[in-house]
């Protein structure tokens, strides 16, 4: 394995989510031969694509799996209405005009696509899901992948990039104890952010990040990202912006994924350890403000807070992995807490008083809200006052990270000096702060990687059948 | 169904419930999300609504070895086998579940014996090896007989099946009469014939290995079939010599030989492909203490169809009264274990199907 490994080849992916999978695929059919490394053992491989679920594309007509039209023009509104248009316009008009044709190159090669799940259904029109969610399309893109010839090696890690005046030549991948170099015509990274790397977080975060939940698999280490920024690649975006939801504070350290998501934050109130509630739960609905609450916990002390909600409302939201933590009264709640019982039960008492009469509809942004009350609650605001009571402790869930490196539309890595490299191409979240500075809009991570990843196969196998060819003569 | 497993079960469904991830694959996701609570009567329901298809396992994200070890073919394959105790009938017979592999060799090798002893006291020990004309085997084994024995055989396996299907229906809270009203029993009866959940919309299931395929499903439809055709076979047979007074031996051309060779030669290529799958199987998802169960099931079938259709190319040599002893041991060993033994999926997956039939039309009703 380590001959076949050090005998080098024409495209090295180094990463094994969908972005990776995808430059894989494109650059082995340019003809390229193609080695793809994950770092991850084979169980966890993927990145954070096997926590997936859908992808944002746009279609001018309704065909199944979509339940209507999604024009480009519209989608393309809900980007600049998201990011506020500050990201790199020419590569974001690439993401939204190319979503159209991955549908079908997903079918090409094997993976199935279902309806919009239960309790997504208002996403049912705008993306298309997998059939059997993230795992299972990165386990069709790898058996793709593989009959096409693409050798993948596993607990493969990349500890060195030897780039020499811009130019890639090999790479310094740890497997099975040793070090090996493995030379390539051109390199594609796609290798994903640095969310779980603990100390990165806490440079970028302060101790605030020692509390912070990874969602992903503890592989996502930005080692890739470090090493390019180190051989001069500019850089783009901010490191404390991330992808930050809401979720159970009892959740493991890393790879919870999707079940240990809350979604009682609008039916209920939140405090924080002080029982002192901090931004309008009702707001707006839940799919539009989710990633907005992973930051208000992510700022508040000790990063933590709760959310009270009682028996009228239990079973108005998916169910949650953690039962709720249960009393008969909130004080009994709270004290399960450890919170101030009598400030919590204060807070839920001038809450109860501030809401106003009106007709609960959770799938509108209806006429329940609060009066006089600060901050105020303006939509689904229903008095907490049918026992027993529940609560869930909330911690901040951290999914990606949108700092990264800047590319141009081929996906060549960009150095600071702003020339574009030799054979260096950056694919998936390594690169979706260029189109992502900022905001969020659910599925358009996977578009960015499939494009992406596309684009920088291809570019990598023209140019290294170009090397090939040069060599020959 | 034993405290940790229970536990276990409850365990798989509140976070299968909150991912969903896998909705788009089985009945089971979808009967699942009609819940939030999980009572032992419910995840026998699901349990025995799983088929096993494996697709799900693949999928997820926190299959073994995620800490969470979320493992549904494995623990509803665990959930089914003591669900199946469960519902036995007589109690104490549950116990032919554990060690099913040996129960049902010595049944049938003891019915083995038992024949042969009953055609050499009866008969005379040269009844064994003498060739007769026509291949009578009446000759050697009396047809009052035989009727008698397979007769109390099957009204006890029929009695132990019933009392089983009862059972189940009771711990699922439904009666057969909701579960089998014509409109219901035509949807189930679809479903269940058509084999909807192996199928997941034309790809099949992960099995042996991840890759989906439709190969187990086409042999259970063999297996399946080749065991109804025999029935049939069977079901004529007695017509011929009741109603009509045609008396066995048949022609090779006639229509119960004819439905019990095609019926046979299914239940050879059948239960021989699925055999060789299970070999094949991923041993994460195979529940170790059910290989016997499961093999024991396949290897009778087999065999039954073995020797009998060796018994009707063979039926006018000297080797026809061996021959029809074992073919009558390993039938009567069938008919025995049927209660006990894997057969009963089929009763308690039907009635799963069905219940979840009737669990989707309640949902419309809510719904309009």
């Amino acid at each position: 394995m380590d001959q076949e490994l050090s005998a080098g080849t024409d495209v090295l992916v180094i990463g094994g989510g969908a972005a990776a999978l995808s430059a894989a695929i494109a650059a082995r059919e340019k003809g390229a031969r193609v080695i793809l490394l994950e770092c991850s053992p084979k169980h966890f491989r993927g990145g954070n694509s096997r926590h997936t679920r859908n992808m944002r594309l746009a279609h001018e007509t309704q065909f199944a799996p979509y339940t209507g039209a999604y024009p480009e023009a519209e989608m393309w509104e809900n980007y600049l209405k998201a990011t506020g248009g500050e990201g790199d316009l020419e590569l974001a008009k690439m993401v939204v005009g190319g979503s159209s044709s991955i549908l079908a190159w997903m079918q090409t090669h094997g993976v199935r696509f279902q309806p919009a799940l239960a309790g997504t259904l208002h996403l049912g029109r705008t993306n298309a899901w997998f059939l059997g969610g993230g795992k299972a399309m990165v386990n069709a893109l790898f058996r793709s992948a593989e009959r096409l010839g693409v050798q993948v090696r596993y607990d493969a890690e990349v500890v060195g990039l030897d780039v020499r005046a811009g130019r890639f030549r090999s790479a310094a991948v740890r497997i099975e104890g040793k070090t090996v170099c493995v030379p390539a015509q051109a390199v594609v990274v796609a290798a994903g952010g640095f969310q779980s790397n603990l100390a990165w977080l806490r440079q970028a975060w302060g101790p605030a990040a020692d509390n912070f939940l990874i969602r992903g698999a503890p592989f996502d280490t930005g080692t890739l990202l470090k090493l390019l920024l180190d051989h001069g690649a500019e850089s783009v975006g901010d490191p404390t912006q991330a992808h930050m939801v809401p979720i159970d504070a009892r959740s493991p350290k890393f790879d919870g994924g999707i079940v240990t998501r809350l979604d009682c934050v609008t039916l209920g109130i939140v405090v924080n350890k002080n029982g002192e509630r901090y931004y309008d739960e009702g707001e707006d609905f839940w799919p539009m403000r989710y990633a907005i609450w992973g930051r208000l916990v992510a700022q508040q002390p000790d990063q933590i807070s709760y959310v009270f909600i009682d028996s009228k409302t239990l079973d108005r939201f998916m169910p949650s992995v953690f039962p709720p933590v249960e009393g008969r009264t909130i004080a009994e709640v709270a004290e399960k807490f450890n919170l101030p019982v009598d400030k919590v039960v204060a807070t839920v008492e001038e809450f109860n008083r501030a809401v106003r009469p009106g007709t609960f509809d959770h799938t509108i942004q209806d006429d329940c809200r609060t009066e006089g009350l600060t901050p105020s609650k303006s939509h689904w605001a229903l008095r907490i006052d049918e026992p027993p009571f529940y609560g869930y402790p909330l911690r901040p869930g951290l999914t990606f990270t949108y700092y990264g490196v800047k590319i141009d539309r081929n996906a060549a890595v960009i150095f600071k000096d702003g020339r574009p490299a030799a054979n260096i191409f950056a694919a998936g979240e390594i690169m979706a702060g260029n189109i992502l500075p900022k905001g969020y809009i659910g599925g358009i991570g996977l578009v960015i990687g499939n494009v992406f990843g596309r684009i920088a196969g291809e570019q990598a196998a023209v140019l290294s059948r170009g090397a090939e060819r040069k060599a020959a003569v | 169904m034993d405290k940790e497993l229970l536990a276990q079960g409850e365990n798989l469904m509140r976070i299968c419930n909150s991912c969903r991830y896998c909705e788009g694959f089985c009945a089971v996701w979808r009967a699942m999300e009609y819940r939030r609570e999980f009572p032992a009567g419910d995840l026998n329901y699901l349990a025995n609504l799983c088929h096993d298809c494996q697709e799900c396992y693949y999928a997820c994200q926190y299959a073994p070895p995620h800490e969470w070890d979320i493992n549904p073919p494995l623990t509803f394959a665990r959930m089914r086998t003591r669900s199946y105790e469960q519902y036995a009938w007589p109690a104490p017979l549950a116990a032919a579940f554990r060690s099913n592999g040996a129960v049902a060799a010595l049944v049938t090798a003891l019915a083995c014996v038992l024949f042969q002893f009953g055609v050499v006291i009866f008969q005379g020990i040269s009844a064994l090896s003498t060739p007769v004309p026509g291949g009578d085997f009446y000759q050697v084994a009396s047809h009052g007989a035989l009727v008698t024995v397979f007769g109390l055989a099957a009204l006890f396996s029929l009695a132990a099946l019933a009392v089983g299907f009862v059972r189940f229906c009771r711990d699922i809270g439904e009666t057969p009469f909701d579960l089998f009203s014509p409109s219901n029993l035509k949807v189930t009866l679809a479903e269940t014939l058509r084999l909807d959940y192996l199928d997941n919309a034309g790809w099949g299931c992960s099995y042996p290995g991840e890759e989906s395929s439709s190969l187990r499903r086409w042999l259970h439809h063999l297996t399946f079939y080749g065991f109804l055709l025999c029935f049939a076979a069977t079901s004529v047979a007695a017509v011929y010599a009741y109603v009509f007074g045609w008396p066995a031996p048949y022609d090779y051309l006639s229509l119960p030989v004819v439905l019990g060779t095609l019926g046979g030669i299914g239940l050879l290529v059948g239960p021989a492909g699925l055999l060789i799958l299970k070999r094949r199987r991923n041993r994460e998802i195979t529940d170790a203490g059910q290989i016997g169960m499961d093999t024991a099931f396949l290897a009778l079938l087999l065999l039954a169809s073995a020797t009998g259709l060796l018994l009707l190319v063979a039926r006018e040599t000297y080797a026809m009264g061996t021959l029809l002893v074992v073919h009558l041991g390993v039938v009567m060993g069938l008919f025995l274990t049927f209660p006990y033994g894997k057969f009963v999926h089929g009763i308690y997956r039907f009635a799963a199907i069905a219940k979840f039939a009737l669990e989707r039309k309640r949902k419309q009703v809510l719904g309009a």
